[in-house]
């Protein structure tokens, strides 16, 4: 008998291309689901408006940690779309669930790559989101527009979109990695609990993080935010939304870019070791 | 790795087993408060051992049955065959590759298929999983599109494939999950309880599907099973494992020459007969209105027959053999201290 096997040119990202659209005709038999949670995402924004806006009436000064009111405001909507980005519902919960159900084992028979398998369901997972979401995002930056004065220049949106797309992968492969803790634990939900939190404060999703400029770390003249800034977490949340507003600029742009383009090397290496090092362990202790 | 007995495989072998064994550590949950705090410094563990070094060859286009009792090894020896467990000891080579290497080449020849597991996407019609496979698997789309309508055909399901799997019956997804296990020409199938949880008519379906294509295609399958009428239906050749160790293989018929050492002879009379008279035979007896169930000895039967019809009004007589589930069992239950026959020289 003779094998079924054709050798068409690039034969791994034809497979993956159609698991990408695959994946995205299942998302889209989710869709009523998508709606709920789209509008849910706009409610924290709306009470850290009324919040910062609190706080300004409070005090004399025109600005915090050299942002004015306006400027917080278009941070924590700059924020939304970077975590549009970076954040991954479900990714770690749902890789460990599949360790510990089995439903893993389809990864080890066939031949598949789980991990470029991941990657296509997550963007699959983005895309329906932005149609969705997009009228929604729409409308909430067409009430705020009063908030951005003026669009930056071709370079610092350019600089802005690169970030996000680092974003991305930056929290897919966090968060990737985390889920295939599964391997060794059989419960990860504390730990990607802990790892939220942690995200949470040193992302720049509360606040923005040149607030810490002035925390002294006890070093002499390291601010704790000269040290968040060489850990992953603020480039899902608070740097693409700094870049947009013009707060890092130059050098100091290009260091960051290539500190969060390390991450996601850094990260993509951990997901492979984790992968394989996981599997193993899976195929020598349970399956 | 290399295989223990070294030299050429031979090339009619496609599976080829030496020794292999498979222990894992389990970890008792105490019952009780006090013992679950303790068991938070220290876990009581013990390795149990699923397989106990089993050897064996399968040959190219043999559909070989594995049998046994619930934790006797069976889906332990599935998993490793597929590369999904890594063994403790022992060698195997399946098409000519370690298993457990993965390799995609080895991935491309064969397939699994679990009977409550589903490789098929639950919310979408299982077209979609097949032009995923067609893409995984390579094949070419020519000779997918023919060998999907084939096997469709075949199952008679080619009008569920534009369903939703999660709006399926289970007999239908579990034939739906055969196609796609199908599509790229597996010369290797590993089947564990493929009819389980099945409707006789589903199960029968899928019985005389499993021997066309298998038939037709030349491949080799491994089946683990509960029911006896998957096995009687399909496999020459039945490997009875208990315990992890194989404490069978060879023939089905065999099976009953071996570990037999009666038949059933059943009697219909006109009347109901007198107890008495059939218990003096001293043969264990079964009466029900007319009909009369006797357990006589194999050699005896030659002897005994025509003493028992002799002077009574029979309308009908049969002799046959102990039923296969019921021989499988009480070897389950002996756990293989069930001394084997002599090897029966009589054809019966």
């Amino acid at each position: 008998m003779s094998r079924a096997v054709t050798t068409p040119r690039f034969p791994g990202l034809r497979a993956w291309f159609t698991m990408l659209v695959i994946c995205l005709e299942e998302r889209l038999a989710y869709r009523g689901d998508f709606i709920l949670g789209t509008a849910m995402r706009f409610l924290p924004i709306v009470t850290q408006v009324f919040l910062w806006t609190a706080v300004f009436a409070a005090t004399t000064r025109t600005d915090i940690a050299g942002y004015s009111r306006t400027d917080i405001v278009a941070y924590y909507l700059l924020t939304m779309v970077t975590r549009a980005f970076s954040s991954m519902p479900g990714l770690s919960g749902g890789i460990a669930r599949s360790v510990r159900d089995g439903s893993i084992k389809k990864y080890l028979v066939q031949p598949v790559d789980y991990v470029s398998f991941l990657l296509a369901a997550r963007i699959a997972h983005k895309l329906v989101y932005y149609v969705v979401a997009v009228v929604p995002f729409a409308a909430v930056f067409f009430l705020c527009r009063g908030y951005f004065p003026s669009a930056p220049d071709a370079a610092t949106i350019a600089a802005f979109l690169l970030a996000l797309l680092l974003s991305f992968l930056l929290g897919f492969f966090l968060e990737a990695t985390l889920g295939m803790l599964g391997f060794w634990f059989l419960e990860v939900s504390s730990i990607i609990f802990a790892y939220m939190l942690v995200q949470y404060l040193l992302s720049g999703h509360m606040f923005p993080l040149d607030m810490l400029a002035g925390v002294p770390t006890g070093l002499a003249g390291v601010s704790v935010a000269d040290v968040v800034r060489w850990l992953p977490f603020e480039y899902t949340a608070y740097f693409p939304a700094a870049v947009w507003l013009g707060k890092i600029r130059g050098a100091e742009l290009a260091r960051a870019l290539a500190i969060e383009a390390g991450w996601v090397v850094a990260m993509a290496v951990a997901c492979r070791v984790a992968w394989w090092r996981g599997t193993r362990r899976y195929s020598a202790f349970g399956g | 790795m290399h295989n223990s007995h070294g030299g050429p495989a031979s090339t009619d072998a496609v599976i080829e087993v030496e020794g292999l064994a498979k222990s894992y550590r389990v970890f008792d949950k105490p019952e009780g408060l006090r013992a679950s705090l303790k068991a938070l410094v220290h876990r009581p563990s013990r390795v149990v051992e699923a397989l106990k070094g089993v050897s064996l060859t399968v040959g190219r286009g043999e559909f070989v049955a594995l049998l046994g009792p619930n934790g006797a090894g069976k889906t332990t020896f599935l998993k490793l065959l597929s590369g999904i467990i890594t063994p403790s000891r022992g060698t195997a080579r399946v098409l000519g590759h370690v298993p457990w290497e993965r390799a995609d080449d080895f991935r491309r020849r064969f397939a699994l298929v679990m009977g409550q597991r589903n490789q098929l996407w639950w919310d979408l019609p299982a077209a979609e999983s097949f032009r995923l496979h067609r893409e995984i698997y390579r094949i070419e789309p020519a000779r997918f599109e023919r060998t999907r309508d084939e096997l469709v055909d075949l199952l008679g399901v080619r009008k569920l494939v534009l369903q939703p799997v999660r709006d399926l019956s289970l007999g239908e997804r579990m034939k739906l999950e055969l196609v796609a296990a199908l599509l790229h020409e597996p010369e290797v199938l590993f089947l564990d309880e493929p009819t389980i949880g099945l409707d006789v008519v589903a199960q029968h379906a899928l019985h005389r599907f499993l021997a066309h294509v298998q038939a037709e295609r030349k491949m080799t399958i491994v089946l683990t099973t509960h029911y006896m009428k998957d096995v009687a239906a399909l496999c020459r050749r039945a490997i009875v494992i208990t315990g992890g160790s194989i404490l069978y293989d060879g023939s089905l018929d065999q099976i009953v020459d071996r570990f037999t050492t009666h038949k059933i002879v059943t009697l219909d009379l006109d009347e109901a007969p007198d107890r008495e008279e059939f218990a003096r035979l001293g043969f264990p007896c079964e009466i029900r209105g007319p009909q009369v169930t006797l357990r006589i000895d194999r050699q005896r039967i030659a002897d005994v027959l025509p003493e028992i019809l002799r002077g009574r009004q029979v309308r009908d007589v049969s002799v046959e053999d102990v039923p296969l589930e019921e021989i499988v069992a009480e070897l389950f239950r002996s756990g293989g201290t069930a001394a084997p026959r002599e090897p029966a020289g009589a054809g019966a």
